[in-house]
């Protein structure tokens, strides 16, 4: 931009008065310097605000904020459950709305009003709670105050009163071990409640598993082979099956007591309204007194949030928690994609560019493919649920599971999941490898052809080597396209919370058949879907920042192969 | 092409074939009669010429005459092209390079090319070299080995690379990559290498060595060169034949295409009043 000027001076008269250096007009068309520079620089504000946006409110949600105990003048309407004490962070400050109709007296200033989170959804009924700020009397950070992340009701704001241990005793909160205590009780809950997981999904989940199987052994054999209940085989069967059954129970037994031995452990606390409510420390994830944290506690703290967000399971309709299955799903998506996509759409190309004859019918094709990519992405979806889910699935579930009870190929499923999204993107993929093919110099293939080499072996020793980098930017494209997309996904096996992963250390280890979750439509599940949309905000920023971040990180790892392969193949003349 | 005035053009080389004893060696490569469309445009008119074994046979030309399309008929790269059609023959060492029964594939393993713009491929420099024996389905080590510094040794290149073989071959000088390219070109031994304009890529100090190879190298091979370079061809060859507008004007000995000339075309060429 900057150049502008320069140039229409360098092309004036060198002896021009500086009067005449007015009247000298700019080269036709540097106007429109301008204004390619303002379309470019608004892009680039617009996507640095979005991503700067994402990038502060997805942060600030693991940010322990400080709680704020809060004095409401006497006539507040503002209180909670009567009581005119409140703790809470703040979640928001903004000016207050208006009621339409009421206009603003002169002199009058423009009501300013919080947004507290004031936790103890169970206690209080509420999470939020919007206070004008004329209203507040006096402020205060007590330095004992805590707040909890529990397993269920969100949040919890208060001050620990005492400690219930398992022999009875109890612990008053002034007590000088009272801390270390709690957070050793909360450590060993955690454990139990791996260990009660671990029986849960592992064990018990192995014997349903097979106890399913028995069941429909036994029904095959009674429906097809016509087998009494008094066959010798069914009687085996079903004598496997009670053992099986009584296995299961052992474990349920198992778990029952384990969790009551984690009931037994309690914490008693009252919170800001004077209430006190005591709870199995079980339900407690941890705690924290946020008044007393200096900036590198808190950037600790924040750290330890962060990494358990993109670790751990969702809890509470997936407005707790981590979102790993997500991410998970989502990483694993992306890849069967790219694995569809690609030699689908390097056959198609090489076709179409080295053997097909070109004429008028491979110029359709051509233009044909290219506007597959503007086709809206639903109808990708459509066409997946009723090709692949309902065609090939249940032709798949006909042939090999005729027994079941449930379709297995017959629904949604990561596999038709990623096969639609290929079939989105293989025009991507087609034109940008047809282009990469047609800029191999032609002196390489006559090269080869003159070394003796056949068409093949001339494309796939030579041309295909040196057009490596242009089919990766196309599996970029593709990337990008695929790994955000939504709308198709949620008609072929994309759910709101799925039991487990699709793959995992259950043979066959990838089940392809499996339900899967995915960031985006964690996004849209969590800002949409959710019954408490408030507490849900900062996590729908955190999710998409995220999202923001996997897309990245995928494009990065296809630019870096292609950086190596443009460093190996590099061509002297280009 | 309607200015063109009427040559007896089969004339001069049929005379200079008749003045010197006939042997198979002089019929190496034989043109017989050969024309040559794109499409619908004719741009070779019955060309009769001999060339003889082992010997380096200069095309010279202005652009467009036809000299490097008639070169690209020797190994057949001008069927690539769509809607390409001829009538006559070419022979090589007696046989018709147009023989149903010959693969194309058998034909360019025996006749190796040379381009005008270096062209190796993005590969190291010992792959570059046994391109040629890969696709053939060679993968003995020591077998590949030997062409590597056989080739490399023919091509006056093995004592410049010997010692990074697999580096990249993009990272040579232009006159070396024409070089490696010539060691590609007579990786498989042809008994012909074709080299179209392979200097016009390079300086001059380049194009000299490129040159001396060439003088080496025809004792082994039959070497047809197209050339834009007068210099070069009266240096480097020894029959020249002079083409203009897809005609062969006149065919002879490389000095008496020079000094004296029969055609007066020929020697407007020559000296530079046409071009």
């Amino acid at each position: 931009m900057a150049a502008t000027p320069e140039i229409s001076a360098t092309q004036e008269p060198p002896s021009g008065a500086s009067t005449e250096r007015r009247h000298v007009k700019p080269p036709a068309g540097e106007g429109f310097v301008w204004l390619t520079a303002m379309g470019l620089a608004f892009g680039i504000i617009m996507i640095l605000g979005l991503l700067a946006l994402i990038f502060v409110k997805g942060v600030q949600t693991f940010w322990p904020r400080d709680i704020h105990v809060v004095e409401l003048v006497d006539d507040s309407q503002f209180t909670l459950q009567g009581s005119s004490t409140i703790a809470g962070s703040i979640s928001d400050e903004r000016v207050k709305r208006v009621p339409s109709g009421q206009i603003l007296a002169e002199g009058e200033k423009e009501a300013r009003e919080y947004q507290f989170f004031v936790g103890n959804r169970d206690a209080y009924g509420l999470s939020f709670l919007y206070v004008d700020a004329d209203d507040i009397a006096s402020w205060e950070e007590p330095e004992s105050i805590m707040q909890a992340e529990r397993i269920g009701w969100g949040d919890s704001i208060f001050y620990p009163v005492s400690l219930t241990l398992a022999d009875g005793s109890t612990l008053p909160a002034d007590a000088p071990e009272f801390e270390a205590r709690l957070h050793a009780l909360i450590d060993t809950a955690a454990e139990r409640r791996e260990e009660m997981r671990h029986i849960n999904r592992g064990e018990i989940g192995h014997i349903s598993q097979q106890i399913v199987e028995k069941e429909r052994r036994m029904r095959v054999l009674r429906e097809e082979d016509g087998l009494e209940a008094s066959a010798p085989e069914m009687q085996e069967l079903q004598a496997e099956l009670d053992q099986l059954q009584q296995e299961s129970r052992q474990l349920q037994d198992e778990v029952a007591q384990v969790r009551d031995r984690n009931d037994q452990e309690q914490l008693t606390y009252r919170v800001i309204t004077g209430e006190e409510r005591t709870e199995p420390i079980s339900d407690l994830i941890k705690v924290w007194k946020p008044n007393q944290m200096g900036f590198f506690d808190k950037l600790a703290w924040f750290g330890g949030d962060f990494w358990s967000f993109m670790t751990e399971e969702p809890r509470e309709a997936n407005t707790e928690g981590g979102i790993f299955p997500t991410i998970f799903g989502t990483v694993v998506l992306v890849m069967m994609m790219s694995a569809a996509v690609m030699p689908f759409g390097v056959i198609a190309a090489i076709y179409l560019r080295e053997y097909a004859t070109q004429g008028p019918f491979v110029q359709i094709v051509r233009i044909s493919i290219n506007n597959l990519a503007g086709v809206p992405s639903i109808v990708y979806g459509v066409f997946g649920l009723g090709f692949f889910v309902y065609f090939l699935g249940g032709t798949i579930d006909d042939i090999f599971f005729p027994h079941h009870e449930s379709s297995v190929f017959k629904s949604g499923g990561i596999l038709w999941a990623a096969l639609t999204l290929a079939l989105m993107t293989v025009p991507v993929v087609v034109v940008a490898t047809e282009e990469a093919f047609a800029s191999v110099p032609s002196g390489l293939r006559e090269a080869s052809l003159a070394c003796g080499a056949s068409k093949w072996q001339t494309i796939q020793r030579v041309v295909i080597p040196a057009a490596a980098p242009g089919i990766l930017t196309g599996l970029i494209l593709a990337i990008a396209r695929g790994a955000g997309e939504v709308a198709p996904l949620m008609l072929v096996g994309v759910i709101k919370l799925a039991p487990s992963l699709p793959v995992d250390a259950t043979p066959p280890f990838i089940h392809l058949e499996r339900k899967f979750m995915h960031l985006g439509f964690h996004i849209f599940d969590l800002g949409f879907q959710s019954p408490d949309s408030e507490a849900a905000k900062p996590m729908v920023f955190a999710t998409t920042f995220l999202l923001i971040m996997l897309v990245i990180a995928l494009n990065l790892g296809a630019i870096l192969i292609r950086e190596r392969l443009r460093k190996k193949y590099a061509y002297g003349s280009f | 092409m309607a200015s063109v005035p009427h040559i007896q053009m089969p004339h001069t080389s049929e005379e200079g074939a008749a003045n010197r004893k006939p042997s198979p060696d002089e019929k190496f490569i034989q043109v017989k009669d050969l024309s040559f469309w794109y499409g619908e445009k004719q741009v070779l008119f019955d060309l009769n010429l001999d060339i003889p074994k082992n010997k380096v046979t200069a095309f010279i030309g202005p652009s467009g005459c036809g000299k490097s399309t008639l070169l690209r008929n020797f190994n057949r790269l001008n069927d690539l092209v769509e809607g390409v059609r001829h009538t006559g023959d070419i022979t090589i060492g007696g046989r018709s390079i147009y023989d149903e029964k010959l693969d194309v594939i058998t034909l360019r393993k025996r006749v190796g090319m040379v381009f005008q713009k270096y062209n190796p491929f993005p590969k190291s420099i010992y792959e570059n070299v046994i391109f040629s024996k890969r696709i053939a389905g060679v993968n003995k080590k020591s077998e590949l080995d030997e062409v590597v510094v056989r080739s490399l040794q023919g091509a006056a290149l093995w004592e410049e690379v010997k010692d990074r073989l697999h580096d990249s071959a993009l990272g040579l000088s232009g006159g070396q990559m024409q070089r490696l390219c010539i060691a590609r070109a007579i990786a498989n031994d042809p008994p012909v290498l074709l080299m179209d304009e392979p200097c016009s890529a390079l300086d001059p100090i380049a194009s000299s060595k490129i040159e001396e190879l060439i003088h080496e190298l025809k004792d082994r091979y039959t070497i047809v060169i197209v050339t834009h370079n007068m210099q070069q061809a009266a240096r480097v060859s020894d029959r020249t034949a002079f083409f203009y507008l897809g005609k062969l004007i006149e065919y002879d000995e490389t000095e008496n295409i020079f000094l004296h000339p029969r055609n007066p075309q020929t020697e407007a060429y020559v000296s530079g009043s046409i071009g």
